[in-house]
């Protein structure tokens, strides 16, 4: 009898212990997390940009069967845009999965400034495409830092030459005056010291003027913008800062073509809710636009066609759908690199960023993966971890946004000094011994 | 029945006047701390369960730790002395940019004067509580207001100090060390040349500042500061007749308060965040730390700590329970539902238990203490 009792405790036991263990991961699975925010002030941004992230990581799995083999396994998280709870995320997810997380995306300045020490001792890639911190272009100090295809001084920059340009010349621009609408955060801070240095050079008259989060209050600044009325404003708002500033402007009667957002400030959920007050506004473009190109008919046949799309197919080919996508397709292509190197396996975080830093998207390229149209070339390397600074504006017609301009690459000698003076800073601060990316392989 | 106090004599006034007079509390403490600062970093640097990975410390216990501390001194302003604060998060601010000046070197030019005030960089550890010693100087000026006005009347007054500061590290370059984006970093952590990095080592220097903090806190509010902080509370006219005076009360009442919460705020940036902007310290966090001691049990120190374990675990738990059971619901989804059921559980408790958490212990207690005879 006594013996029946054990075996049956035995038997107990090796069934709990196979209920504990049985959600072990699959072992050929590469883990990456996704910080979105689906909720709080910012979510009608939040929402699609998370939701191209999804598709394309989905779509990898279903067309291709994951990466080379290795399947991608994802899980989000939710942020809410507040910096704590991104850190908690990322402490959260960072060592999921079979080798921990591939990288992560932030998709916040502020959560960006809070990881960046945090992933360079965890040796993540802190991927922020078209975000972040401008200083980390600079790979030999900030290691794990990617702003890849351009940082917030390459935006000012970028908007600086289209103004000289609509005016007829960079000499034009002295004696102008630009004021700066910015979402008084570091996103919104970032391009001042770099609007600085440019209105130093041309001679044109720089006013920034702060929104405090989360933008729906800026009635004293736009009273402050009909006293100025300055030539241009630049908008560095997101959310419901944008679409408040262009009612705003209507209300003043300031010319919405004078306007130029930054490429957070250039989306559907930016214009629509402004209606046609919001018809001339301009904004910059992170390369892409909106529209749907090669990569978007597979997403319709493998996601949407079997009902496993994570938004309603109309909103495909937006501009934050495309950006989402864009980027989940560089970190794809970052692992796709990595194994290259260390094998079609699942890859540590440390290995993924040798594939960012040797990551070349050439032309041909770009054209296999569908994005033809949405991106330049793009090459990162250790000691530029932006890999490509173009841009191009758009307007909005009252129904969709049109390309108005050629493409723009930002100045590399102005950007430079800025960032290695910065990014010198911070090296000092924090004791960082700088990479000799010339030793490198 | 294993919570009785028979056979426990006091035989002196030293025995009558002890933090624990019970033995069995002294022991469960003992237990507790034990737990606190010798096993949770065994556990931690051995990766057994539930410390595999560094979520539970470095996203659980840390911020905890830290705001319980910040709770404990808005319980001393807020339910000891019975000051309606919302400027907490201010407070905390200011413990958070001032630790970080000191920490880097303050220099203020003095063009009109003809010279510069320089202080070199201090060690982190001194930066840290000079930090809440300014907070401190911004909460007796602050305080001044409570002499005139009380309730809510003055929780609007200190939501003019959580304005201002917001408004003031915002926007005044100098508080920052004119960082391009606003955004400062906190300098190597350095206690006595011993660099704390790792998760664990974080982790043992909050719950230093936290238990050494909680206990003075609780002296302090048992000994003669605490009982005139209490009667002014209780009703200001009669502390006054019996010779309390309000000023001196009131004032100290600020001053502990927003030293505890400035030393919360500094370890929160120095030690949880590393990186920050004013947003980390807005009105919400005010409102939580507030909502912590409403929660935790207005008047308690042990209530701070339970009421910054609802606040702040509460919410991830309903977040990270769906995702672990495999449920599947989109983020949105968890969010709204864990807004939902937080609501539904604040309200419910306060319905239940007005006086919080820490009521319902004491009253588990008295009943354990007379068991089995239920009168």
């Amino acid at each position: 009898m006594a013996s029946v009792a054990r075996n049956v405790l035995i038997l107990a036991a090796a069934l709990a212990g196979a209920a504990l263990s049985a959600p072990a991961a699959a072992q050929n699975e590469q883990f990456i997390p996704i910080l979105s925010y689906r909720t709080g002030p910012y979510a009608v941004n939040g929402a699609p940009y998370a939701n191209g992230v999804v598709d394309y990581y989905n779509l990898i799995n279903e067309r291709d069967g994951g990466i080379n083999g290795v399947k991608i396994l994802i899980e989000e998280c939710e942020t809410g845009y507040a910096t704590d709870r991104g850190v908690e995320c990322y402490e959260r997810l960072k060592s999921k999965g079979p080798t921990g997380a591939a990288f992560i995306n932030p998709l916040s300045t502020g959560i960006t400034f809070a990881l960046t020490e945090k992933t360079a001792t965890d040796k993540i890639p802190i991927i922020t495409m078209g975000y972040g911190r401008a200083d980390s272009k600079n790979g030999a100090v900030f290691a794990y830092n990617f702003p890849l295809l351009g940082t917030y001084w390459s935006a000012a920059d970028i908007a600086i030459q289209y103004v000289a340009k609509e005016l007829g010349g960079f000499d034009k621009l002295k004696g102008r005056k630009i004021s700066l609408l910015y979402h008084d955060s570091p996103y919104g801070k970032e391009p001042i010291p770099m609007l600085q240095v440019l209105a130093q050079k041309y001679g044109f008259d720089f006013t920034p003027i702060p929104v405090t989060h989360p933008g729906v209050e800026q009635k004293s600044q736009w009273l402050a913008i009909r006293q100025n009325r300055p030539d241009y404003v630049l908008v560095w708002g997101w959310g419901v800062m944008n679409s408040t500033a262009i009612k705003e402007a209507a209300a003043v009667a300031y010319p919405r073509d004078k306007m130029i957002g930054v490429w957070w400030s250039g989306a559907e959920p930016d214009v629509t809710p402004a209606g046609d007050q919001a018809a001339g506004y301009k904004s910059l473009m992170l390369q892409h636009g909106a529209g749907k190109f090669l990569v978007h008919a597979d997403i319709e046949k493998y996601l949407y066609a079997k009902g496993k799309g994570s938004t309603e197919p109309g909103k495909i080919g937006e501009i934050l759908y495309n950006r989402g996508m864009t980027n989940a397709m560089l970190g794809v292509e970052a692992i796709r690199k990595a194994q290259e190197k260390f094998g079609k396996k699942p890859l540590t975080g440390e290995q993924v960023r040798w594939g960012l830093e040797n990551l070349i998207l050439t032309a041909d390229r770009i054209k296999e993966l569908g994005f033809e149209g949405m991106l330049k070339p793009v090459s990162i390397s250790c000691s530029d971890h932006e890999g490509a600074r173009y841009g191009r504006v758009q307007q909005w017609d009252g129904k969709g946004w049109k390309v108005i301009s050629d493409w723009y690459t930002a100045d590399e000698s102005l950007i430079e000094p800025l960032v290695a003076d910065v990014s010198a800073k911070y090296a000092a601060e924090k004791k960082i011994q700088p990479r000799d990316c010339a030793k490198e392989t | 029945m294993l919570y009785r106090e028979a056979g426990q004599f006091k035989t002196n006034y030293a025995e009558d006047m002890a933090i624990f007079p019970i033995r069995q509390d002294r022991i469960a403490l003992a237990i507790l701390l034990g737990i606190a600062f010798i096993g949770v970093p065994l556990l931690a640097s051995f990766r057994i369960w539930p410390f595999r990975t560094d979520y539970l410390l470095w996203a659980i216990l840390l911020p905890f730790l830290i705001l319980a501390l910040a709770a404990i001194g808005t319980n001393i302003l807020v339910g000891y002395c019975g000051q309606i604060s919302l400027g907490s998060g201010a407070f905390m601010a200011i413990g958070a940019y001032s630790a970080y000046k000191l920490a880097t070197g303050v220099h203020i030019p003095l063009a009109w004067l003809g010279f510069a005030i320089a202080i070199p960089p201090l060690p982190v550890l001194a930066s840290i509580l000079l930090g809440g010693l300014m907070a401190a100087c911004a909460g007796i000026l602050f305080g001044i207001p409570s002499l005139r006005i009380k309730g809510l009347y003055l929780a609007v007054a200190t939501l003019a100090a959580q304005f201002f500061f917001d408004w003031a590290f915002l926007r005044l370059p100098w508080f920052t060390n004119y960082a391009p984006s606003g955004s400062v970093n906190a300098p190597e952590l350095d206690f006595f040349g011993m660099i704390v990095r790792t998760p664990v080592e974080r982790y043992l220097l909050c719950l230093l500042f936290v238990t050494v903090m909680a206990v003075l806190a609780k002296n302090l509010v048992r000994g003669n500061l605490g009982r005139q902080w209490m009667a002014i509370r209780d009703m200001d006219i009669a502390a006054e007749l019996i010779g309390i005076r309000p000023l001196y009360a009131k004032l100290t009442a600020f001053a502990v308060s927003s030293f505890i919460i400035g030393v919360a705020g500094a370890l929160w940036a120095f030690v949880y965040l590393g990186s920050w902007e004013p947003l980390a310290f807005s009105i919400d966090r005010s409102l939580e730390l507030l909502f912590m001691v409403i929660i935790g049990g207005l008047g308690s120190i042990m209530g701070s700590f339970i009421g910054a374990a609802f606040i702040l675990i509460m919410p991830i738990m309903l977040n990270v329970i769906p995702t672990e059971l495999g449920l599947p619901l989109s983020t949105q989804t968890i969010t709204h539902l864990q807004f939902i059921i937080f609501g539904s559980l604040i309200c419910y408790l306060l319905i239940k238990e007005p006086h919080g958490f820490a009521r319902l212990i004491s009253i588990g207690k008295e009943k354990l203490r007379l068991w089995p005879f239920p009168y």
